[in-house]
């Protein structure tokens, strides 16, 4: 206990200066690089809500566009039909995704395994994950609009819509599938539960709220999306619930809206992506509640 | 080492054992399984304990990994209603070996298996055989206690009975089993309580009572007591202690102590290979193969 023995081992053990430094700097440079990332982020919500909140109104959720854009006094319109179109086109292209989706990856997860096939299936899945959007588009454009010699129609849209939904919610599922430990399966399957049963009861109850998120992600960009939509359901004013028909859409709605010379028609659009936002928003939040009063634990 | 095998006093008493138990009526275990089932129900509530397991017995099996050989050929007698233990160093096959007998050794890709694995006088691997109906049959606990984490404790033990369980008959059933598994007096209390928020030992148990559910006539066990404590590592080792009046035990474990406390007989195995088995205390005191005695006196492995 004396103090040279004492300073001598302090000496031994302190944080060097040139270490303190290099630490101070790592922690500074990753702390400015979280900060750079929240910059737009924030940007985004502060324009969305400035520029957008002014635009809304009881009018601009219950009336249709007029497709007036010109002469001042008279009503630009709301955005009803786009706000119904987006639902009606997403949820038809949720439910051809998801499904078929989730399919793909029990498949490739509890039978395909490491089969050359499933190796296959994986690689296209891969692959149509990088396709540009606009592509998912001109084919549906090709093959359902030129190819069958008809028109614009919002079920078209949805299809569109589908294929770029349908490779991300395969990936997603599968990785979550996949985390689901092999033991669970094996003492379910050494109870004699056939396959499809453990696969119903044991291994999607314990996925499903990893994969309510990945779902989401896959609907969210779906929603989001123009280029799909811009040749496959076009744009239209009128409100309509027939899918067969041109359809409306929110996406396609900011795009002409922005690239009009009226200002208001402009801040239509703001109005119209803060809504987009909020829906997505709310779609989130009602799936996040309802996986997790499914899940026990 | 075959001849070791062969003098084995054990291989020569064991045809007598399945001889009698072929004459108790499975000549066709497949189609007469209901039956022994629903009479062993009707006898359990007896006072004299009924034997009801069945014996195993593995017929030149072989396991491999792809090309890799983990099993290279095991000719081993498990008779009914005893405790059969397997030891031998790691790696050596044991639970590959056990894994072939209620065919879960083929859920690994790449992974197959060749030989006989007779249940009674039907071979699981028979083409006409169900590998579900084998699984019920043929009982299994995992070397971690892996309750279903989605699952309640009553909906734990009640998952594999859901399939053929009438739902008047569940409530009594889930009830019996988790007795049979000594862990209905600490949970009879909250039994919609997750599976997952018992201790490790409760949750073997539970895994354990899982298995007895379904009334399997085999139980086999991969190392269960080697995540748990001493005292609950006790606890199951009384428990299955009763349960070798219900069922036939094959125990793979590393615990030496373990084997000689639980087990009927012991089987030594080595680089896939079984050298020796016989009854346990044999095994421990005088073994015929000098492996077996360097592996038990702890000379290696």
């Amino acid at each position: 206990m004396s103090a040279p023995a004492s300073s001598e081992l302090l000496g031994r053990l302190a944080v060097s200066p040139a270490r303190r430094r290099r630490d101070r700097f790592a922690r500074g440079t990753i702390l400015g690089a979280t900060i750079l990332a929240l910059i737009p982020l924030v940007l985004i919500v502060y324009y969305l809500l400035k520029k957008g909140l002014g635009s809304w109104s009881s009018d601009f959720f219950t009336t249709d566009p007029t497709g007036n854009t010109f002469f001042k006094n008279s009503s630009i319109g709301g955005i009803k039909s786009a706000i119904l179109g987006t639902i009606e086109i997403v949820a038809l292209a949720s439910a051809i995704a998801i499904p078929i989706g989730i399919g793909v990856a029990i498949w490739l997860v509890e039978y395909g395994r490491d089969s050359r096939f499933a190796h296959t299936v994986r690689f296209f899945v891969d692959v149509l994950t990088g396709v540009p959007s606009i592509v998912f588009g001109l084919f549906v454009y090709i093959v359902l609009v030129v190819g069958t010699g008809s028109t614009y129609a919002g079920y078209k849209g949805s299809i569109a819509l589908s294929l770029l939904m349908l490779p991300v919610v395969i990936r997603s599922s599968e990785v979550i599938l996949m985390l689901v430990p092999a033991g669970l399966r094996e003492s379910a399957l050494a109870l004699g539960s056939p396959r499809w049963r453990v696969i119903f009861k044991i291994v999607l109850p314990t996925a499903l709220p990893g994969m309510v998120t990945g779902v989401l992600l896959a609907v969210a960009r779906a929603a989001g999306e123009t280029a799909p939509l811009l040749f496959t359901a076009a744009s239209t004013h009128k409100t309509t619930s027939d899918l067969g028909a041109f359809m409306n859409s929110l996406p396609v709605q900011i795009y002409s809206d922005v690239t009009s010379p009226t200002e208001s028609v402009v801040n239509r659009a703001w109005g119209a992506a803060l809504t987009l936002v909020v829906l997505i928003l709310l779609l989130n939040l009602i799936a996040r509640l309802v996986s997790r009063r499914s899940r026990l634990v | 080492m075959t001849p070791n095998r062969r003098s084995s006093p054990v291989a020569d008493v064991d045809p007598e054992g399945r001889a009698e138990l072929g004459t108790s009526g499975s000549e066709d275990a497949t189609a007469s399984r209901r039956p022994i089932v629903a009479d062993r129900q009707s006898q359990a509530s007896g006072a004299t304990a009924p034997k009801s397991g069945l014996s195993v017995k593995l017929e030149g099996l072989r396991a491999f990994y792809g090309k890799a050989e983990q099993v290279k050929g095991v000719d081993l007698d498990f008779n009914a209603n005893e405790v059969t233990a397997i030891i031998g160093p790691s790696g050596c096959g044991k639970s590959t070996m056990i894994r072939c007998i209620n065919r879960m050794h083929e859920e690994i890709p790449g992974a197959r298996a060749e030989g006989r694995v007779m249940l009674a006088d039907t071979d699981v691997y028979d083409s006409a055989v169900d590998v579900v109906a084998v699984r019920r049959a043929i009982g299994m606990v995992f070397q971690k206690p892996n309750p279903f984490p989605t699952m309640s404790i009553f909906d734990n033990v009640a998952a594999g009975l859901r399939l053929t369980a009438k739902r008047g008959e569940l409530q009594q059933k889930v009830e019996r089993a988790l007795r049979g598994a000594g862990l209905w007096d600490e949970v009879s209390d909250r039994l919609s309580e997750p599976g997952a928020g018992l201790s490790g030992g409760q949750q073997q148990r539970l895994c354990i009572a899982r298995s007895l559910a379904v009334d399997p006539e085999v139980i086999l066990m991969d190392e269960p007591c080697s995540a748990l404590d001493p005292i609950a590592t006790l606890k199951i080792e009384e428990l299955i202690e009763e349960l070798k009046q219900r069922v036939t035990i094959v125990i793979v474990t590393h615990n030496m102590q373990q084997a000689a406390r639980v087990a009927d007989r012991t089987a030594f195995m080595l680089d896939g290979q079984l050298v020796e088995v016989g009854p346990t205390q044999d095994i421990f005191t005088k073994p015929s193969d000098s492996r077996t005695e360097e592996y038990v006196t702890g000379k290696f492995g």
